[in-house]
């Protein structure tokens, strides 16, 4: 294809991010298992990149894990959604930054159903005063938190005290990036390059020195499936969707994983211990398995975060491997300790440990 | 006899998602959940543009409409812009309004459901929050998962979050007047109603099928039944009696 030709499809998936004053909206499943995550991008848009990110400690689950798992009526979430709107505008906030990829994925929806039926609108208004007498305003900016990020990523590689090439070769590190259904798939214009395009960790990886690598199955499903992971009967879909995406990469080698969504995270990693123990299998070079990090943790790895503050212990797969290879030093003995140095046991049967 | 075809035109997901099927299969091809499942959505578009009630009523009490992760992978896909998503999402209201979800094993999961995430709603807040994955229903979650939960207060302390503590934070307690909040939000938008159906119906079939049913919690045979019953003829994979038989 000619240059114009790509550049004039890739105009289509530009997406405008706000540049500051963020109202701050939390993932139930980041926060719960990646709790650092989340931390840390506050502590960086704050304090590195010097913005304004508000956070109410009085908004709720958008509720929708319940919804696609079809316990939640369309009209409760939509209305649960308009609270949130509704603190962002009492504080004064008119830029939505969203942790999670369902959360995301959600909010879209929403917005977009309003657009073409906006009796829905009206009638969620009517609703949202009635159960709490407040009112909203739609926000002029709405972004994925990895969004912002992309936005920030020259700025981050400014200050960056290691970049993602394998300090022993001199190689870029290969990169799998998984940026999730309810991200690129369902309003693939409303993420930065879509399900075609898929540039929101693709930029950062590379920006910060990396490689991608774009594997057969790159953008199949984690497996997550709401309710084929949330009821034990149904957890063979999980698995095996898993276990197809591992075993389409595999043969590239990737050093690490980065994802979108907190719970692709959480399955990419915990699906790999699984595996391991149902047949032995392992994913990564010389038995081991891939590391997968979330992107602020990637971030974190970049500006030289101590991994421990970041959390990177607190996953099934270790990421020591990955460590080494960046020629990040780190001390073994700060991995379990306590914010005030107090010594925890050791936990047993990591893998990669 | 119900017109289901009038109710489903009463669900968002239904009209943003049945436009005019052209049977390509595009979306079976990109689907999770027919490479694992023995699971068409070109049918199920299919059976729902055909209109026929009886077909339909079939389609509620079956398995298939179960069968979806709700990835919204066709949705990209689809050439005209339908989204057999969002038509199985208005399926599965619909089933568990009118009662005809407990008719399959994959349906009665949703009272599993409801009991978990949909009571975390509203006893926390969240959907899903670290004290309330309990490692004996989530054996993969691995040992981490159970040092993270002996260990939660200093792994938060240490990230910066505060599980269960007021104000910001990673896992910070809900406000009582929010979640009072959120509970009405879910009385006045049918939530409660859902929930209550959900209830109502599974209450029902567990008598029929003889099994102990408590009105809460998950302590008891018949939330046990549901979360973990698989006869084993779901998947795309799995030999039927007449395969056996060399049939």
């Amino acid at each position: 294809m000619k240059q114009e030709g790509k550049k004039k499809i890739w105009a289509d998936y530009q997406k405008e991010i706000a540049d500051d004053h963020f109202f701050y909206v939390r993932s139930c499943i980041r926060q719960s298992f990646f709790p650092g995550s989340e931390q840390f991008f506050l502590h960086m848009m704050r304090n590195i990149l010097g913005k304004d990110v508000f956070e109410n400690p009085s908004h709720t689950t958008c509720t929708g894990i319940g919804y696609h798992s079809d316990i939640v009526p369309s009209q409760t979430i939509m209305t649960v959604v308009a609270r949130h709107f509704a603190l962002m505008k009492e504080a004064g906030y008119k830029n939505i930054a969203i942790s999670c990829v369902t959360s995301f994925g959600i909010y879209t929806e929403i917005l977009e159903t309003w657009k073409h039926i906006p009796e829905e609108l009206e009638k969620t208004r009517e609703y949202l005063f009635k159960a709490t007498g407040r009112e909203f305003d739609i926000p002029e900016n709405m972004a994925h938190t990895s969004d912002i990020i992309y936005k920030f990523r020259d700025e981050i590689a400014a200050r960056a005290k290691n970049r993602l090439v394998n300090k022993k070769t001199g190689e870029p590190l290969k990169i799998v990036e998984h940026i999730g259904c309810h991200y690129a798939k369902m309003f693939p214009k409303s993420g930065v390059g879509g399900a075609e395009f898929p540039r929101v960790l693709s930029g950062m990886a590379e920006t910060w020195g990396g490689q991608v690598i774009d594997y057969p199955e790159r953008r199949h499903c984690c497996g997550f499936g709401f309710r084929q992971y949330l009821v034990q009967a149904n957890r063979g879909y999980s698995v095996s969707n898993t276990a197809k995406k591992f075993a389409s990469m595999q043969p590239y080698e990737p050093d690490v994983v980065i994802t979108n969504c907190p719970g692709c995270n959480m399955f990419m990693d915990r699906w790999q211990y699984t595996i391991k123990e149902m047949e032995g299998t392992t994913y990564g070079i010389n038995g081991e398995s891939i590391p997968v990090l979330t992107y602020e943790e990637l971030a974190g790895l970049v500006l030289g975060y101590n991994p421990w503050d970041l959390g990177l212990q607190y996953h099934m797969v270790q990421s020591e491997p990955l460590l080494d290879k960046l020629g990040i030093e780190y001390d073994s003995s700060d991995k379990f300790k306590t914010g005030d140095g107090r010594q925890m046991p050791v936990p047993k049967n990591l893998i990669n440990a | 006899m119900e017109d289901i075809v009038g109710l489903l035109q009463k669900d968002v997901r239904f009209e943003e998602g049945m436009k005019a099927c052209m049977n390509c299969g595009v979306c079976t091809a990109i689907c999770p959940a027919a490479e694992f499942y023995d699971y068409d959505p070109r049918k199920i578009v299919d059976i729902v543009q055909r209109r026929d009630n009886n077909e339909l009523i079939k389609l509620l009490k079956s398995e298939t409409i179960w069968y979806c992760g709700e990835c919204l992978s066709c949705k990209t896909r689809c050439p005209r812009g339908n989204t057999p998503g969002y038509i199985i999402m208005a399926l599965r209201t619909l089933s568990q309004k009118l009662g005809y979800f407990t008719e399959s094993e994959k349906g009665r999961q949703q009272l599993a459901i409801k009991r978990t995430v949909g009571e975390n709603i509203f006893k926390y807040g969240y959907c899903v929050a670290a004290y309330a994955v309990h490692p004996e229903m989530h054996p993969e979650q691995g040992p981490i998962w159970d040092y993270m939960l002996e260990h939660t207060d200093d792994i938060f302390k240490r990230l910066g979050g505060q599980a269960d503590g007021e104000s910001t934070g990673p896992l910070r307690k809900i406000p009582d007047d929010a979640l009072e909040e959120l509970k009405n939000i879910f009385e006045v938008t049918g939530g409660n109603e859902l929930f209550d159906d959900i209830e109502k119906h599974s209450e029902k079939k567990a008598a029929e099928m003889g099994i102990q049913f408590s009105r809460e919690g998950i302590d008891n045979e018949y939330f046990i039944e549901v979360y973990t019953a698989n006869n084993g003829h779901h998947t795309a994979h799995e030999k039927t009696e007449e395969d056996e038989a060399g049939r």
